[in-house]
């Protein structure tokens, strides 16, 4: 790519200081939250306005150039990791929260605003955002939308794709569009629910609106402690088998307690195999009938010390522990991998035992630490970069846990994104067809596959040709010697 | 292509769906337009096959289902080929302790709330018209529930769907967090089977709760009714509906419905009579209206979208679009989700189908004035005419306006791009 002829277009539309060249300042937008990958873009660009991301979109549209959007940059799957010879475009200077609407209960924002300033914004007026990611102190709504986040109370709120009503929209081909606003079910097809989630490849959002969530009236939080992990996912049988759906269910085991202890000294249990944070809200009444029981579950099912928190200041706590997990595995490994599969709940007790025995098979040790309410694991692969053979040992392992998160019917991600980290893995979930599907959806909004390339999808698929009439794929596609597009 | 005959295609079709195809008669008709044959494939194979033979042919295929809301959408352009789903019926998976069911798409609805309730659980949609699970989903049309559970996509996790040249493609999967690849199910929601045909549906469930009320109260102005949808939505009722029954020529009535466990519905109902204030009154039924559509059997139908601070605004419009017409309009559904169905009652517009024309027409233009603090503005949302005579829909613009249409045409374009399924039916004559 052109980087000078790109510049000279691209400066005279954007403010001053926004087309950043210089090659030591472009190294620092070298990779997101996952740093394993690194690239230097390009060229990076820090628009202020929809205008202006749309004229810098139409310009790499007319050139054929790749653009990576990206948000605050916490990503875990290097879904905003730049392209080599493409233009990086960082939202984060556009952080207005330019309305909120408590009679509609929605909130209009730009991209970069930060999820949790939103709802520290509406919190007086009795309102939050709902979805939670573990990052939402430094996590950008934008970024939020490209992956779809969640979160720990995402078990009883659901996404971000169940709180985005609107969006403007840059599209690959540099159009600025308009889909949904403050009102449901605008006529057509629900282009929101392809956009919301794409990884940044069906467009950039300039402008979000979403939902606001009522503050609950009651809000009330346990941690149990159990002797191991498989009494503490008995409890998490019965509390959903009851019928009862917390607001979140989040387990942890003795390795990602003990990081956790050593990290931010929250507290737990001593000698705790496993915790668990069970968090109700809602009503008063119901809340405070079903806390009751709950504490039940977990005393039947094992529980050797069940505390209540009294006040939102121990509630924090509860949660200083489960939040700073990730990072406080760094003090007990100096490396390790965050891994992020799903399974169905009920093949909890399977997947914790068969994630052990592979810990000890391979000798690497492996944390865990979980939304347990919707089986989301997050096991914490560690091992030290210094010692010749333990990443690779680690990267099997790791590896090896999203293989029985799909044959245990789960997902390889259940938040954290495809982007550059798992687009390998996605044969193993989808097949050739359901993959060349969705990339009909992407040629709909990008024929020329500028848009985050590289990222969710394995193998690209050129646009444009009218699909055939081929019965299945070609011999030596399938036998993977060669590409059809 | 040659004109196809159908001493060529009856076997063709025949083999696809294994025997079970036949003659359309009188009752296949779409909108008017009478279809050639009528084919059931019993799985999703079979559907692929159909769909192959449909696609080398350039044969037109609407998929039906119960066939409750085949009434909806445009005409088609075409039809040659109804596809019947009611075989694709079975109940694939029910894994009551993971909250989730795979279902074929052809499975009635009322039989699989009827499974789902054995293990105390349902699929968190109430419709007013209940075909099958997928035209629900084809449709996106969910009920009262939606106002506590979500719309119809946010319940469906995973689908099987056939594209239009009978390739078979998944996506999402049988786990409810999962982000792995794009969602298509929200795409095939609501897309009035113009974008591939679902054959498979894996579904989010609820617990069925034990105990439920309904609070009911007469409303008694427009401003009123939009006080009293500000009231729930900002209190700490959680309620599960708010719905509200505007008759052309009675008075209003609000209602909400309230699930929970005993002592928790208890204490939220003497909280929801307190805000909502004179006449309200507790009930463990609901009001003989609520759940169905307004109006009668021939009544044209429009589904209108609000914001839920416009509730004021819609009803004012609805009522001085219904005088300057003179047909009587009755108003029905979920204002504090922000969706409601006009009826425009039959008796007074069957001769005078420009008035129907006409008064969507103002209703269109009156809903999309700007938004105005006052409630005197426009709803923010759109009005789209569901059920109508044939006529009458011909003198009709279905949809209205439709924002990012183009892009709308583009996936078409990608995933049925010699238009085999249901031409002309969707926006923009798609």
């Amino acid at each position: 790519m052109d980087v000078e002829a790109l510049t000279a277009v691209l400066t005279p539309v954007l403010p001053e200081g926004a087309v950043i060249t210089d090659h030591q300042r472009l190294r620092t937008y070298e990779c997101d939250g996952l740093a394993q990958y690194r690239v230097v873009p390009a060229l990076v660009v820090v628009p202020e306005t929809a205008e202006q991301v749309a004229a810098v979109v139409a310009a790499c549209a007319e050139r054929g150039i790749p653009f990576v959007a990206r948000g605050s940059g916490t990503g875990l799957s290097g879904g905003a990791l730049p392209h080599a010879d493409g233009v990086l475009i960082v939202l984060s200077r556009m952080r207005a929260i330019l309305e909120i609407d408590r009679a509609n209960q929605r909130a209009v924002v730009e991209p970069g605003v930060i999820n949790l300033q939103l709802s520290n914004t509406t919190r007086p007026d009795g309102y939050y955002y709902a979805p939670d990611p573990s990052s939402q102190q430094v996590c950008s709504i934008g970024g939020n939308v490209a992956e779809n986040s969640g979160g720990a109370h995402c078990l009883k709120y659901g996404f971000t794709t169940g709180h985005v009503t609107g969006l403007e929209l840059v599209t690959p081909a540099g159009e600025l569009l308009r889909i949904g606003g403050k009102a449901p079910d605008a006529p057509g097809y629900d282009l929101l629910g392809a956009v919301v989630g794409s990884e940044g490849t069906l467009g950039i959002a300039t402008s979000v609106t979403v939902r606001l969530t009522r503050t609950p009236e009651s809000v009330e939080t346990l941690l149990a402690a159990f002797p191991d992990t498989d009494t503490a996912g008995q409890a998490v049988s019965s509390i959903i088998g009851a019928g009862v759906i917390p607001a979140a269910i989040e387990m942890m085991d003795a390795l990602a307690i003990e990081a956790a202890e050593a990290a931010v000294h929250c507290g737990y249990p001593a000698g705790a195999g496993a915790v668990l944070i069970v968090e109700l809200d809602g009503a008063a009444a119901e809340v405070r009938h079903q806390f009751d029981q709950i504490s039940e579950y977990c005393t039947a099912a094992g529980a050797f010390e069940i505390r209540i928190a009294q006040d939102d200041a121990e509630r924090a706590l509860f949660w200083k522990g489960r939040k700073s997990a990730f990072a406080a595995v760094g003090r007990i490994s100096p490396d390790y991998i965050v891994q992020d599969g799903v399974i169905p709940r009920t093949a909890l007790p399977e997947a914790l035992r068969r994630i052990t025995a592979l810990s000890v098979e391979r000798g690497v040790r492996v944390a865990n630490v979980f939304h347990a309410g919707d089986g989301n694991l997050h096991p914490l692969v560690l091992f030290d970069d210094a010692v010749p053979g333990e990443a690779e040992r680690a990267e099997e392992v790791s590896g090896a846990i999203i293989d029985l998160c799909i044959e245990l019917g789960g997902s390889i991600t259940g938040e954290h994104g495809v982007g550059s980290d798992k687009a390998k893995y996605m044969p193993r979930m989808f097949t050739a067809d359901d993959l060349d599907t969705m990339q009909l959806v992407r040629c709909a909004f990008d024929p020329s596959g500028i848009a985050n390339p590289g990222k969710i999808f394995p193998t690209p698929r050129m646009c444009g040709e009218v699909p055939g009439r081929h019965q299945g794929a070609h011999p030596l596609v399938e036998a993977g010697l060669a590409e059809q597009f | 292509m040659s004109t196809p005959t159908a001493t060529d295609l009856l076997p063709r079709l025949s083999d696809a769906a294994a025997g079970a195809v036949r003659e359309g008669g009188d009752g296949d008709a779409v909108d008017g337009m009478p279809c050639r044959w009528v084919v059931s494939p019993a799985d999703t194979p079979g559907v692929s096959a159909v769909l192959r033979v449909a696609h080398d042919e350039g044969l037109a295929v609407v998929v039906r289902g119960g066939g409750t809301k085949l009434g909806w959408g445009s005409p088609p352009e075409r039809l040659d080929v109804i596809l019947d789903t009611t075989r694709l019926d079975g109940l694939v998976d029910h894994a009551a302790g993971d909250l989730i069911a795979v279902v074929g798409a052809g499975r009635r609805l009322d039989d699989l709330q009827a499974d789902l309730g054995a293990a105390s659980q349902w699929f968190a949609v109430d419709p007013a018209r209940r075909g099958t699970l997928g035209g629900l989903v084809a449709t996106a049309d969910g009920g009262p529930s939606r106002l506590l559970y979500g719309p119809v996509r946010d319940l469906v996790i995973g689908a099987t769907m056939v594209r239009a040249d009978g390739v078979v493609a998944k996506s999402g999967g049988k786990v409810v967090k999962n982000v792995a690849g794009y969602d298509l199910g929200k795409l095939l929601t609501g897309s009035l089977g113009t974008l591939g045909v679902i054959t498979e549906v894996a579904v989010r469930l609820h617990p069925v709760a034990p105990a439920h009320r309904y609070v009911t109260v007469p409303v008694v102005s427009t401003r009123h009714a939009h006080a009293l949808v500000q009231g729930v939505i900002h209190s700490h009722l959680v309620a599960t509906a708010c719905e509200l029954d505007q008759p052309a020529d009675g008075a209003a009535t609000l209602a909400i419905r309230l699930d929970g466990i005993r002592p928790g519905v208890e204490a939220r109902t003497a909280g929801a009579l307190e805000l909502l204030g004179a006449g309200a009154e507790a009930s463990d039924d609901p009001p003989a209206w609520w759940g169905t559509e307004p109006g009668a059997p021939g009544d044209v139908r429009l589904k209108l979208t609000h914001e839920i601070a416009s509730v004021t605004a819609l009803l004012d419009i609805v009522a001085e679009a219904s005088d300057r017409a003179s047909v009587p309009v009755d108003v029905r559904g979920s204002v504090a989700v922000g969706t409601v169905t006009a009826a425009l009652r039959a008796a007074h517009h069957q001769h005078d189908r420009a008035a129907v024309a006409d008064l969507v027409d103002h209703l269109r233009a009156a809903c999309s004035r700007s938004v105005g603090a006052s409630g005197a503005g426009g709803t923010g949302g759109s009005v789209v005419v569901r059920d109508a005579d044939p006529e009458t829909k011909a003198r009709l613009d279905v949809w209205g306006p439709v924002p990012a249409l183009d892009l709308m045409r583009r996936v078409k374009h990608q995933l049925d791009p010699t238009r085999v399924l249901a031409p002309g039916r969707f926006v923009g004559g798609i």
